[in-house]
């Protein structure tokens, strides 16, 4: 599954898509350590699948969230997916 | 020689006018619906006040969102190089600028020329400008005058869920309901734009000296709130809210 | 300030007196707390047997037993009658009764699934406080899905601001957006907060009421198409939710995608629900089995 988290304002869209078909698979979950704002958590999901997701406390304001990690100019690779080995994680912006 | 700088702003019309490098004269009007018009009254005011003619000046440059539908003018410039550029006159130590209007806000990194190195705006959403300040003082009843300085009496940080100007307005009043006092919602309130604020002045990066200008700058409350978040002080020039229409008057001047 | 009503659906209870519950093999319930309105779904041996729908109150667990009673409510079953419950909802975790709780996206899916057939792939859900957009397989099972609950652009709640600024009645939107002499282009703001400024200047240079509010019905239908081609439109096509009952913002909706929605008999505002009855039923299934 493809689980979107985030939001679309006036601004723009701000999505963070987690491919949960790799999370089944991972065996490290690199996201839980490498995400410097603690953003992601392992749950159990409605089909019971052990798989990734944005803490709820997170989705309506990742845009500021993850400003640290987007400079305007030279944007190093995300710490996110670094860390994600599989290559679940996209953003949208 | 004398220019005039005509930033047309969203909420606001401000007209400034030089002379050989010395300001005669500021004025503004609200944009409202017919925005052309409202830019010739403040120009007619800007005028009065310089006791100069039309044909006087030899220069016009207009800036702002709507700088595109200035009458009169024969150039523009973006908001970001009006607001670089007139802030490089009035604070040239200043590196990072951080510019809050009614309808956007922005962050820029220049070189210390006035030169724009970066920067990030935040536009199109209330969430992110001056009008969630209003839109929550309305929702408390509080004249926006006095929405800022009620903000300084709170000790306490309240957060707040609501990232959208409208339920925000639904929060702030259940809040209000639960009997949590006006100070330390008004308090919320401003934390809680300055956070949005910093964190795009964070992607452009944050230089020691920080200058704020805009018309925001005038809301003690977010002031506080935004020296707090950054943990450090912020420069607010003289007539914060005409350094674009300035910077716009300076690039008429620089040709 | 008196407090809002912000989505003035009717509240109503049913139930489908030719069937026999006694003689049923499973009993499942489903209760779907928004953050606007609660729904609660009863299903006997997979069939929909009795809903209800009400408004939520300020307190979740209230709500969810309101609605709950209410959906029971003449039909001489009890709360202990029913073998296995499931909420859903923002409001989901706050269902005391509730043997289990289920996000609202995949009850949301499982709902579509049996209300509008299996060959259902796009469920667009519009609802008070949030839009949310999903696809799912002949299952139901999600296989995509996003969601927007922070923005009021595009939701129930932001149409309720242009009612409140017209002083039109929500329910009259739709139609009253179908009487203009040709369609306005949209107003251009997405945010809420700056198209209401938009939409009084259109008012102050004279445009009718009617006009502006297609003008929103059709800046609402395109927000909404934009944030419905981040995960793309598969047919079918299904709408859900409140705001799938205003025609105005449905069927502009549809003309922008080309793409006409299923419609569904009942109450498309239950799907969620009805997904949440149908995964009591599967777990209910398989807790009897071990
Ligand atoms: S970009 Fe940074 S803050 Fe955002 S999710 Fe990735 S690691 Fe976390
Ligand atoms: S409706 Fe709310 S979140 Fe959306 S653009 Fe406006 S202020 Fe921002």
């Amino acid at each position: 599954m493809k689980a979107n988290y985030g939001y679309m304002d006036g601004s723009g869209e701000y999505y963070i898509t987690i491919d949960t078909d790799h999370c089944i698979e991972c065996a490290h979950h690199g996201c839980l350590d490498g995400c410097p704002k603690g953003m992601f958590e392992i749950i159990t999901d409605d089909y019971d699948d052990e798989v990734a997701q944005i803490k709820e406390e997170f989705r309506k304001k990742i845009k500021y969230d993850c400003a640290d990690c987007k400079p305007v100019k030279d944007r190093p690779p995300l710490p996110c997916q670094e860390a994600c080995t599989p290559g679940a994680i996209e953003h949208s912006w | 020689m004398i220019t005039a700088g005509i930033d047309m702003g969203a909420k606001n019309i401000r007209v400034l006018i030089l002379k050989d490098g010395e300001v005669i004269a500021r004025a503004e009007h609200t944009a409202g619906f017919e925005t052309e018009e409202s830019a010739r009254a403040a120009f007619a005011k800007a005028l009065e006040q310089a006791g100069v003619t039309e044909d006087r000046i030899d220069k016009i440059v207009a800036t702002g969102a709507g700088r595109e539908s200035a009458p009169l003018a024969t150039e523009s410039v973006t908001d970001v190089g009006a607001a670089a550029r007139g802030a490089k006159e009035v604070l040239p130590q200043a590196h990072t600028i951080i510019d809050v209007g009614a309808e956007e806000g922005r962050a820029i990194k220049t070189d210390g020329n006035g030169k724009v190195m970066d920067f990030a705006v935040n536009e199109k959403c209330a969430a992110g400008a001056g009008s969630f300040t209003e839109a929550m003082s309305r929702a408390l009843e509080v004249p926006l005058e006095e929405f800022g300085t009620l903000s300084l009496k709170s000790t306490t940080s309240t957060p707040m869920n609501a990232q959208c100007a409208v339920f925000a307005e639904s929060e702030v009043v259940s809040l209000l309901h639960a009997k949590t006092p006006k100070k330390d919602i008004a308090r919320a309130v401003h934390d809680a734009i300055a956070d949005r604020i910093i964190s795009m002045v964070r992607r452009v990066g944050i230089e020691p000296e920080v200058a704020l200008i805009g018309a925001v700058s005038r809301n003690p409350g977010f002031v506080d709130s935004l020296k707090r978040g950054l943990e450090r002080d912020v420069f607010i020039p003289d007539d914060a809210e005409y350094i674009g229409a300035l910077g716009a008057a300076l690039v008429a001047v620089d040709g | 300030m008196a407090e809002r009503e912000f989505w003035r659906w009717k509240e109503y209870n049913w139930h489908d007196e030719n069937i026999d519950w006694k003689g049923c093999d499973t009993i499942t319930a489903g209760v779907d707390v928004g953050s606007v309105s609660s729904q609660a779904v009863i299903m006997v041996d997979g069939k929909l047997y009795a809903f209800a729908s009400t408004r939520t109150g300020s307190d979740s667990p209230q709500s969810a037993q309101k609605v709950m009673d209410w959906a029971l409510e003449n039909t001489g079953m009890n709360l202990d009658d029913i073998h296995y419950k499931v909420g859903t909802g923002y409001g989901r975790v706050n269902v005391p009764f509730a043997d289990k709780a289920i996000t609202e996206i995949a009850c949301h899916a499982r709902g579509g699934n049996f209300m509008y057939g299996n060959t259902v792939r796009t469920i667009l859900d519009m609802g008070g406080q949030d839009c949310k957009a999903i696809h799912c397989d002949e299952r139901g099972k999600v296989t995509n899905f996003l969601m927007n609950d922070k923005c009021a652009a595009g939701t129930g709640r932001g149409m309720e601001v242009f009612a409140d600024l017209l002083a039109v009645p929500i329910e009259d939107i739709g139609e009253l957006s179908f009487d203009v002499e040709k369609e306005p282009p949209p107003v251009s703001s997405t945010c809420v907060v700056f198209a209401k400024s938009e939409a009084s200047g259109l008012l102050r240079k004279g445009w009718p009421k009617n006009k502006v509010i297609a003008a929103y019905c059709n800046a609402m239908a395109h927000r909404v198409v934009t944030l419905l081609e981040r995960i793309g439109v598969e047919k079918d096509f299904a709408i859900t939710g409140g705001i799938g009952k205003n025609i105005g913002v449905v069927k502009r909706i549809e003309d922008e995608l080309g793409i006409e929605a299923l419609k569904a008999d009942g109450d498309t505002q239950t799907a969620g629900a009805v997904g949440a009855a149908l995964f009591g039923k599967a777990l209910l299934e398989k807790s009897r089995k071990s």
